[in-house]
């Protein structure tokens, strides 16, 4: 650990901490644009300066020439100024520098509102430009860089953030500088694109409107957007993200700083999946069958009415997607034990032809296989023996393969699905229940790593579907066991049963989740990702 | 002084760049003694004491230098030569090349030695087509020789030196710049810390030192510190290469005492102004130094004294100019190479060149106003020290010297009176 002051303000930090992070820790803010704490440290933009006042407890003298934070690590003893008037003078000087070939386009930017240009441009610039106009080196813009990205050079301040994570985390190199001094351009490297698993990742990182994704460009304005935290579904990794939305629609999801699991970024396909929640195959009713035909009606009709047909047979199985959620599956279970002490599967398929990589994705492309199997699911493929009927939990086994479930369910007295897009095994149920997607309730989910992650409510769910965890609680009630009336009560008493310890809540997993094995044990594992690094 | 020592070749009959030839007038000696009989840690202290200062331009202490090189890592220790040579101004390192070639090599070998490296480059400017050729051909004569390669000499000491040529940009010469060209990258310099001398080339501790200054060394070792310290100021003392362009009657390399006056040199050795011109100004180190007026020229030529008289010594590359010189053009000329040159990764150097030319441009072509000076002076002021080397303060201080010494010009730029010119160039000539 080192002692460091900065603007008076002493505080201890990690040895190897940068000044820009340790002015962090100590609720401050050193402006910058080239470094990123996932990235190496380029050291180019020279936003960061700083004055040194003292080295170190050995060396207390001031250095002569302001220093670059990002670049800079703390020693103890270590004396900063960031914000006297030398330190301005030269952070106005920069910002100067870095806007006078800027197109200054804002009111047509889509990173308007959260770009670091203009928020320190407002903080310390010089609104009136020494620099005329027509002498302004001309770049390209709206070139297609990749199938998901679009470039605008002349928006580009050259910090190679996008280069870095191009070079460091993909290693496939697609971007890079050609040109040099004032001509110094972002370019395509010879015959490629930027086409790869986690490109979008550039964009998020830009700290200026250069790179924008081509699904949200122009889609919002980013201060209209509230953000929700979330947990990708895509895959078993369980990316941590903000679901940025408005009036009850997504527009993007961003990934959000996990050091445990996804560190800073997220991949494509991921990002990619909103846009099924607001697809044209949402299932936005539920459903009695009557002879051939479906009825819709009140869900919780449909409960009552699901529940009468599971009490007059002799034993349910229920078969549920690793899709859901911990709350689900664990009331899934205590219904099972009522109905006949039935078998609880997990029938979603261990791997895809996806193949995993060393980085984020993987082979599973379910979000929860680990927490069902911790709740006591066995996985199978095969259709359970001794059964007379189903609870289908979010699982379409039939779209995956008729031959072999076509013919077992329909052996069955009472099919209900519960599910949140149509699918084709609702062609042989008996019920439907209309269910929100991950999207629209708030829920946990074990990870790959066997990390419990807590995702909340980003949207309702539409039409008349209710959160998966409200109809499964219903029924439960329905059926003789305990009535729920929250989301907490059902974690609490899941968290007992199971042996995660007594009164636990959402709010006590930790924004950056828990390893269940340290939960289990009582161990405060929260405090071991905290502290590990704010967005930048 | 009638006996050079580095520019040796000027006073030998035979082409020096002829192995036998450089050997008969007692090269080599000097580094075949020291791999036998010197310990490395003797070569460097001989270097410490003789007070070398670096002839690339920032006169740091060689023997310094050296020592601060990491030990003990387990990687192999690098040593460059710098012979990229492309400040305006300066030309000492070609001639030194072009004409004696080994002696640069002996002085490599002596300090590679000192240093413990086996591996060594000399990274020579493109252009310079000849002079990799020579360099080649004289070390494959080594090679043939033994003098290079597994057994220098015949002693247990092995060293291999490659010729790189340079990839056609100023910044190359910048050291860390050079060590991102010579791993076949962009020269774009690098972020300090780490130095060289930790992590250089190849992430290995790593030697850059300047042409001249490894020549300087061979004679170091031959002939004593205390040799070496005699000539000129025992600060940063030797022979001293003075590179001397514009308007004198005989421009060229001179091999002079350090501290040589610079009034001798110009009217001297150079043969004084052409004729009917009067002295007007003198830029002492190469383009990227503060400019001096005639009446400040009345200054010895090393390190400290340039230094006192408010300019910088650098490459020596003294530029003289005379009354028929235009200040804004001038100024214009030298904003122009460093817009051309900077690599463009720092904010205020990629966008400040191309900013201090255009409003030179515009002064040059009477389109300025006179807020248009104070705006360059400040532009030029947001350059200095805030970047990852100091190419961006090259650009800068020739504008803020030139502004300073010569506002009137700037002045009548701007306001569109005549330009100052030199009132008597034409009646006199
Ligand atoms: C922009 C720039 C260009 C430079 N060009 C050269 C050059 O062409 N030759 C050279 O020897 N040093 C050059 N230098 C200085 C080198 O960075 C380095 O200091 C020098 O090679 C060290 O050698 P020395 O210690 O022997 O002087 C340059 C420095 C800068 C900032
Ligand atoms: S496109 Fe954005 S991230 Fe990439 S170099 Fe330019 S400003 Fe930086
Ligand atoms: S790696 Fe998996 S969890 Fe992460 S964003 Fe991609 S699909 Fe989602
Ligand atoms: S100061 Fe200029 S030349 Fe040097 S690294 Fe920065 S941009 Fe490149
Ligand atoms: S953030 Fe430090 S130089 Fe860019």
């Amino acid at each position: 650990m080192a002692k460091v002051t900065i603007n008076a303000k002493t505080i201890e930090v990690p040895d190897g901490t940068n000044l820009v992070r340790a002015a962090e820790m100590a609720g401050l803010e050193i402006p910058h644009y080239c470094y990123h704490p996932g990235l190496s440290i380029a050291g180019n933009c020279r936003m960061c300066l700083v004055d040194i006042r003292a080295m170190s407890t050995k060396q207390p003298n001031p250095l002569p020439k302001l220093q670059i934070g990002c670049n800079t690590t703390v020693q103890d003893g270590m004396v900063v100024e960031s914000n006297n008037p030398r330190v301005i003078e030269a952070r106005q000087g920069v910002l100067e520098f870095l806007l006078i070939n800027h197109p200054i386009d804002c009111p047509i930017c889509d990173q308007a509102g959260e770009c670091k240009l203009q928020e320190y441009y407002m903080d310390y610039g010089r609104y009136h430009s020494r620099f005329a106009l027509k002498e302004k080196v001309d770049k390209g813009k709206v070139i297609p860089v990749g199938p998901d990205i679009m470039l605008d050079q002349e928006r580009c301040i050259l910090c190679t953030r996008c280069v870095r994570f191009l070079e460091e985390f993909t290693r496939t190199f697609e971007l890079g500088i050609k040109e040099r001094g004032d001509h110094s351009e972002l370019t395509l490297a010879d015959g490629k694109q930027v086409d790869n698993p986690y490109a979008t990742n550039i964009v998020d990182i830009c700290p200026v409107g250069a790179l924008t994704s081509r699904e949200f460009r122009f889609q919002a304005r980013v201060w209209y957007l509230d953000a929700t935290p979330s947990i990708c579904a895509g895959c078993a990794t369980g990316c941590n993200i903000d679901v940025d939305l408005r009036h009850e629609r997504i527009y993007r999801l961003k990934p959000r700083f996990n050091s445990e699991v996804n560190s800073f970024w997220m991949c494509d396909a991921g990002r990619r999946t909103w846009q099924r929640n607001h697809g044209e195959h949402r299932l936005i009713g539920s459903y009695v069958r009557g002879g051939s035909e479906f009825v819709e009606s009140d869900p919780h009709e449909v409960v009552s009415r699901a529940a009468d047909a599971l009490k007059s047979h002799r034993r349910t199985a229920v078969l549920a997607s690793a899709h859901a959620t911990m709350e689900e599956g664990w009331l899934a279970k205590r219904i099972a034990a009522l109905c006949g002490n039935g078998p609880c599967v997990v029938v979603s398929p261990a791997s895809s032809e996806i193949p995993t990589d060393d980085k984020l994705i993987s082979t599973d492309r379910f979000p929860n296989r680990a927490g069902l199997v911790a709740l006591g699911f066995t996985e199978h493929t095969a259709p359970p023996e001794d059964v007379d009927s189903i609870l289908m939990l979010r699982a379409d086994v039939v779209a995956a393969d008729e031959d072999r479930w076509g013919m077992f369910l329909e052996d069955m007295g009472e099919t209900l699905v519960v599910a949140d897009e149509i699918g084709k095994t609702m062609a042989y149920a008996d019920h439907v229940l209309a269910a929100g997607s991950h999207f629209e309730t708030d829920g946990t989910y074990v990870n790959r790593g066997g990390r419990l992650q807590l995702f909340r409510t980003a949207v309702a769910p539409p039409g008349r579907a209710l959160a998966g965890w409200q109809l499964l609680a219903e029924l439960l009630a329905r059926l003789g066991g305990p009535r729920y009336e929250s989301v907490d009560e059902i974690f609490a008493a899941m968290c007992t049963e199971i042996g995660l310890g007594s009164g636990r809540t959402h709010a006590s997993v930790a924004t950056s989740g828990v390893a269940l094995a340290d939960w289990k044990q009582g161990r405060a594992a929260a405090a071991r990702s905290e502290g590990a690094g704010a967005q930048a | 002084m009638s006996q050079h020592v580095l520019l040796r070749y000027r006073d030998v009959r035979a082409d020096l760049r002829s192995l036998d030839n450089y050997v008969a007038d007692g090269g080599y000696r000097t580094a075949r003694r020291a791999v036998h009989e010197m310990k490395p840690e003797e070569v460097l202290q001989t270097v410490k004491d003789s007070n070398l200062r670096g002839r690339g331009g920032a006169g740091f202490p060689t023997g310094l230098k050296w020592s601060f090189l990491a030990k003990g890592t387990g990687k192999p220790t690098y040593l460059l030569c710098n012979a990229d040579e492309s400040e305006p101004g300066t030309f000492k390192d070609r001639d030194l090349m072009d004409h004696d070639p080994h002696q640069l090599l002996e002085g490599m070998i002596i300090s590679a030695f000192a240093i413990g490296c086996h591996t060594a480059y000399i990274y020579i400017r493109g252009e310079f087509a000849f002079g990799a050729d020579v360099l080649n051909k004289a070390i494959a004569d080594c090679y043939a020789k033994g003098y290079l390669g597994q057994s220098v000499f015949g002693s247990a000491y092995s060293l291999d030196i490659h010729v790189h040529r340079g990839a056609g940009a100023y910044i190359c010469g910048e050291e860390t710049g050079l060590i991102e060209s010579l791993e076949g990258k962009r020269a774009n310099p690098r972020i300090k810390p780490p130095f060289p001398a930790v992590y250089g080339v190849f992430g290995c501790p790593t030697i850059v030192n300047n042409v001249e200054t490894l020549a300087c060394v061979r004679h170091i070792v031959e002939r004593g510190a205390a040799w070496f310290k005699g000539i000129g100021p025992e600060s940063g003392p030797g022979p001293k290469l003075y590179c001397v362009s514009g308007h004198v009657k005989r421009p060229g390399t001179y091999e002079l005492p350090m501290g040589t006056p610079l009034m001798d040199l110009i009217f001297e050795h150079c043969g004084g102004m052409l004729p009917g011109r009067k002295l007007k100004a003198v830029i002492p180190g190469g383009s990227s130094v503060p400019i001096l007026k005639a009446d400040e020229c009345d200054i010895a030529m090393d390190f400290d004294s340039v230094v006192k008289a408010g300019s910088m010594l650098g490459s020596a590359g003294i530029i003289v100019m005379d009354d028929s010189t235009d200040m804004v053009a001038a100024l214009r000329r030298i904003a122009h190479f460093y817009h051309h040159e900077s690599c463009g990764q720092c904010t205020p150097c990629r966008e400040g060149t191309g900013w201090l030319e255009k409003l030179l441009i515009r002064l040059d072509e009477g389109l300025a106003s006179e807020g248009d000076i104070a705006t360059l002076d400040s532009v030029a002021k947001g350059m200095l020290g805030t970047t990852i080397c100091v190419l961006s303060d090259a650009a800068a201080m020739p504008v803020r010297s030139f502004l300073q010494k010569f506002p009137e010009e700037f002045l009548a730029a701007a306001t569109g009176r005549s330009r100052v010119v030199a009132a008597d160039a034409t009646a006199a000539a």
